[in-house]
């Protein structure tokens, strides 16, 4: 309440008047100076006030200096207390304070004011003049005096020296005989109560951040499924079932013409299972047509000419690719009855491999397929032309491949502005005749079919480069939090 | 993929053209294969051994070609250069012939019956005249290691010996004998072991002691002897010493003894066409007759073309153009494919014994594709009208997604793989044997299991997050895997929402708040309560205190929904949270949403 007080006598003040020194205005007003400033310096910060900072040193008189002011200094006392008959050294110390007598004796002395006539101390002159008690009153008084007197006084530790800060004041250009206190925000009672109409509103830095949102956050990996997802549905691709992560040696390998000797189904690519080791049922129709057309061909084909084994088939894994599910939609297609059918699916797959910074044993595979009649390589191309370009890939060439169920195969390549190079972003190509005819599709129905991994354009969309960041326990929450969202498939 | 290193400057001296590295990699690329690396023989080692030493200039430029796994022609520098050769237009097709030799001068090979009692099969061939030199000799032994590595399955499948045939005399037999009746000096040694000695004796060798599972449990082990009982081999093991063959050698006698015939002769025929080119005569091989147990003779190796008939129409339609028969004809060629135009535009397409990878029609398309150039073909859009369609529970899925992220949640996506002490003691679970579903060969405790609860996923997470800043509110909806019998391949996937909350105070009503938010957003209210019968209604939902080991006592529920429990809540129970190295208190929910996709 007291700066209050301050800050309506000061604008009160300057209404009319300036102050030169605010220190004196302070004591002459009966504020505390420290006080003052501090309004002061509030005022100036919303322009109600010019203010200007004078410093200058100043000598204030000591406690001993103050005393001398009122009782004279000591040497005078000395001098007034020899009277003219001349005194003894000990009685004259008896008259005086110790302090009062050593200084003042000495100076005295010096001065030749008083001289000794043993045994007694008598007066040498008729009287003197108290110099020092009128600098001190000079000094007290805020007069100037000469540089000589100050040291003079300083080394007698009469006074001391100070640095004094005050301000001059006149009107700032927000000047008002009264403060308003500028708002903050804007709020229900300023609103309802039409003060917001006459009130200051304090500025905002508009340099800070603001405050964070609330809320939860969805996953950058997932957020790059949503948009792959929308890409094959805007495509017309109907999603496959894929949660089934068991899966039997028969669908994952077999049904696809991957032979039984293939290096992929080592235990050192695949992770087969303990429990449930065998899958229970399997189509024997199927089975029969699969086992045929492995050992002596078919269809047009010779076949892999070797002893097909339903046990190997009957072994379960943790499906390698979802391209096991593909063979159960095809399959079913062929029973159901054919139609065209475009497919797709985006979950994970499993591998017994190495991992490292940029492989986990698990990971999702993007996988679309297109089955219809006299499908070709061509549209194979057409169709992963157009896939790619939603992603924002435009430049794309195609490399001759090895696939044990396609044929022909294609390497996707896209030219990579930033690396200056081709890079690999997937596999592709046409499903082999000896997967699909023993599914009893017609013979003139091909399938095309690309696929690629989730992870690998989520980290270079996200710049990461470990994919434990992403993926896992030792996930970087803060990443999760604050990432943009997947622009994949806006155009 | 397999990956064959070649000299650059032998390659290209044997395509008679030099290239550099980018007109090259363009060549592979249109081939399909791929030039993966440059590098030099010193550069490998350095890379090996981890030393910073400038390379020097002299340094032979090695080429590392990745192939198709497929194709088995090309995995030495042989191989190679010839498909180069041919697919540019310098060569024609080779054409590879079995020298006629009369019956009383073949080499023969006898197959004693026992050998079916651990690898029944055995094929042979004769490469007379050939010219080695250290360059051709390390191809022909890489060869064998290419294919050994590949094709051969390790050598479970299919093995090879290849012996200095001057030094040997026919007729030659195959056998399978008990191992201590086996006495040579193997390959590289001095000192005679017999076969248990051996065995013992290649433990400790790095680069043979994987091959030693194949015989090593088997009463008796195959073995070739010549008619002076001298061991050309013990496959799949080691060759004998006496007939090793040296840069000197000029008649090479090939074995491959095999559990499979098919891929048998594919082996022995890949060895002798690449190398029939440095025999005299050039791309002649001498047959051997091999006599089985039942007493069948059979010459190999039998280089005879396999011949398709192949409709124009389908090559056209398979890779979309419409090229003339005498086009693809030439097309082919270039893919070392005889192809004869017949009258009604189908094509008589014969393989050479080099390409074991044509089995179809199909394969013959897509080498008509690579040589007329994939980014030739026109660009052409399949036709017919589909609809797109989600899976419901996909789409029901990333509906509670958003709505738990909404509710303030963040999400993870952990792994599907746990180990066993995870899945279960670390949730203070049980393993009831009959739950999770079990890896068999998984690489290390972090593989053991497929996860059949969400919640130990979640809680590592926040395990591995101790300096995130609290509250920490994680969420996944993902699915887990148990066992069941009603399914055909005997486990079953459902579709969990897991949720956790961590604080200075346990935030067990926030979790409570998510639950009830969850039923709001799906459309279930809370069940009405019966007093007089004690019992909820059957309509909606309500909660009960349960005693579940992973939850605290008395702060926890289970989640009861149309009379079942789909899931349960409550406050960690703090010696999970310690296994977990949880410091602050929290509250999780783990619960099956797939009873809400269909109301």
């Amino acid at each position: 309440m007291a700066a209050t007080a301050v800050e309506e006598a000061l604008l009160g003040h300057l209404q009319k008047l300036t102050i030169s020194n605010s220190e004196e205005w302070a004591s002459s007003a009966g504020f505390d100076h420290n006080l003052v400033k501090d309004v002061v310096k509030s005022l100036h910060g919303f322009g109600y006030v010019e203010a200007e900072t004078v410093k200058k040193v100043r000598w204030v008189l000591t406690a001993e200096g103050k005393m001398y002011t009122m009782r004279g200094s000591p040497e005078v006392q000395v001098f007034e207390a020899v009277p003219a008959e001349g005194i003894s050294a000990a009685d004259l110390k008896g008259k005086l304070d110790a302090l009062v007598y050593d200084v003042g004796f000495k100076t005295a002395m010096k001065n030749k004011w008083i001289q000794l006539a043993k045994p007694l101390i008598i007066k040498k002159v008729e009287s003197v003049k108290d110099e020092v008690r009128n600098l001190l009153t000079a000094i007290q008084e805020g007069k100037e005096i000469p540089d000589a007197s100050i040291n003079d006084l300083k080394k007698r530790q009469l006074i001391e020296r100070r640095n004094e800060t005050w301000f001059s004041l006149s009107k700032g250009p927000n000047y008002a005989p009264k403060r308003v206190k500028p708002e903050t925000d804007l709020t229900r009672d300023l609103l309802q109560s039409g003060e917001w109409l006459k009130r200051d509103f304090k500025p905002y830095n508009f340099n800070a951040l603001g405050q964070p949102t609330e809320g939860g956050h969805l996953h950058p990996l997932l957020k790059v499924r949503t948009q792959f997802r929308n890409i094959f549905l805007e495509m017309g691709f109907e999603e496959m079932p894929t949660n089934n992560f068991v899966e039997s040696s028969f669908w994952n390998f077999d049904a696809l013409f991957q032979p039984q000797q293939h290096p992929a189904r080592d235990s050192h690519d695949t992770f087969f299972l303990k429990a449930p080791a065998r899958t229970i049922e399997l189509p024997e129709d199927y089975l029969e047509r699969v086992k045929k057309t492995h050992e002596e061909g078919g269809y047009g084909s010779i076949g892999y000419g070797y002893d097909w084994k339903r046990d190997e088939a009957e072994k379960n894994l943790l499906r390698t690719h979802t391209t096991a599910v593909s063979s159960r939609m095809l399959y079913k297609l062929a029973q159901d009855g054919f139609t065209p059918k475009r497919y797709f699916s985006i979950d994970r797959v499993f591998r017994n491999e190495a991992v490292d910074r940029t492989h986990l044993a698990e990971f999702h595979q993007v996988e679309g397929l297109v089955c219809d009649r006299g499908l070709s390589l061509g549209d194979l191309i057409g169709v992963l032309n157009d896939f790619f370009a939603r992603l924002g890939v435009k430049k794309l060439r195609f490399k001759p491949a090895y696939n044990p169920y396609t044929e022909p195969s294609m390497e996707i390549f896209s030219y990579h502005e930033g690396l200056k190079k081709w890079v690999e972003v997937g596999n592709s190509g046409m499903f082999r005749p000896e997967m699909l005819q023993p599914m009893g599709l017609p013979e003139d129905v091909s399938v095309i079919a690309w696929g690629l991994s989730l992870e690998r354009p989520t980290m270079i969309m996200y710049g990461i480069d470990n994919i434990r960041d992403l993926f896992g326990h030792k996930v970087d929450l803060r990443l999760i939090k604050s990432n943009p969202i997947c622009r994949l498939g806006i155009k | 993929m397999p990956i064959v290193s070649v000299g650059r400057d032998r390659l290209f001296a044997a395509l008679e053209q030099t290239y550099t590295d980018q007109e090259f990699d363009e060549l592979c690329f249109e081939f399909g294969i791929e030039l993966d690396d440059v590098t030099t023989e010193k550069e490998v080692m350095r890379k090996e051994k981890h030393m910073d030493e400038e390379a020097s200039a002299d340094e032979e430029i090695i080429y590392k070609i990745d192939v198709p796994a497929n194709r088995y022609d090309l995995l030495c520098l042989e191989g190679l250069a010839k498909a180069l050769r041919v697919f540019t237009g310098k060569d024609p097709i080779p054409s590879f012939r079995v020298s006629e030799v009369p019956a009383s001068s073949i080499q023969k090979m006898v197959v004693k019956p026992e050998t079916s009692l651990i690898r029944p099969h055995v094929v042979c061939a004769v490469l007379r005249g050939v010219t080695f030199d250290e360059a051709r000799y390390s191809s022909f032994i890489d060869l064998q290691d290419k294919l050994h590595q590949n094709l051969c399955r390790r050598r479970t499948l299919v093995a090879i010996g290849t012996h200095d045939l001057d030094v040997l005399e026919g007729p030659f037999t195959y056998e399978a004998l008990r191992p201590a009746d086996i006495k040579f000096v193997p390959l590289k040694q001095t000192k005679e072991f017999n076969g248990a000695e051996l065995i013992e004796f290649y433990k400790s060798d790095m680069k043979l002691k994987k091959f030693l599972h194949i015989i090593e449990s088997s009463p008796v082990y195959p073995v070739i002897y010549d008619s002076k009982r001298r061991v050309l081999s013990l496959p799949p093991i080691i060759n004998g010493a006496h007939s090793a063959i040296s840069l000197k050698t000029k008649n090479v006698f090939i074995e491959c003894t095999a559990t499979d015939l098919t891929k048998a002769k594919i082996v022995l025929n890949t060895m002798v066409t690449m190398f029939s080119q440095y025999s005299s005569p050039q791309f002649e091989v001498e047959p051997v007759e091999v006599v089985s147990a039942d007493g069948k003779s059979t010459r190999y190796p039998d280089l005879s073309l396999r011949t398709f008939e192949v409709d124009m129409a389908y090559v056209n339609r398979t890779i979309g153009t419409s090229l003339e028969a005498k086009e693809v004809s030439k097309l082919l060629n270039k893919m070392q494919l005889y192809t004869e135009v017949q009258p009604d535009s189908k094509l008589r397409v014969s393989a050479p014994p080099t390409r074991s990878d044509v089995l179809h029609a199909c394969d013959i398309a897509e080498d008509v594709a690579i040589a007329y150039g994939y980014n030739n073909i026109i660009r052409t859009v399949p036709k017919s009208h589909t609809q797109g369609k989600q899976q419901p529970l996909n789409h029901f899925t990333d509906l509670i997604r958003a709505e738990v992220a909404m509710a303030g949640f963040t999400e993870v996506v952990t792994w599907i793989l746990c180990s066993l002490e995870e899945n279960f003691k670390m949730v203070n679970r049980e393993d009831d044997g009959n739950t999770a579903v079990i890896i068999g060969n998984p690489r290390s405790a972090d593989f053991e299991a497929v996860r059949s609860s969400l919640l130990p996923g979640i809680l590592k997470t926040m395990g591995s997050n101790k300096d995130a800043p609290r509250p920490l509110k994680l969420f996944e909806v993902s699915d887990v895997v148990r066992l069941n019998s009603k399914e055909d391949v005997g486990a079953k996937n459902s579709r969990h929402l897991v949720a956790v909350y961590s604080n200075l105070n346990s935030g067990f009503e926030v979790i409570h708040g998510l639950v009830d938010r969850v039923f709001e957003v799906v459309g279930i209210r809370p069940a009405e309560f019966d007093k007089v019968s004690g019992t909820f209604s059957g309509d909606g939902y309500y909660i009960t205190p349960s005693q579940e080991p992973e939850y605290f006592s008395g702060r926890q529920a289970n989640i009861m929904c149309a009379g079942s429990c789909i899931g349960s809540f409550g406050i960690v129970n703090p010696e999970v949270m310690q296994r977990f190295d949880i410091i602050d208190p929290c509250s999780a929910v783990e619960m099956n949403i797939e009873p809400f996709l269909y109301l």
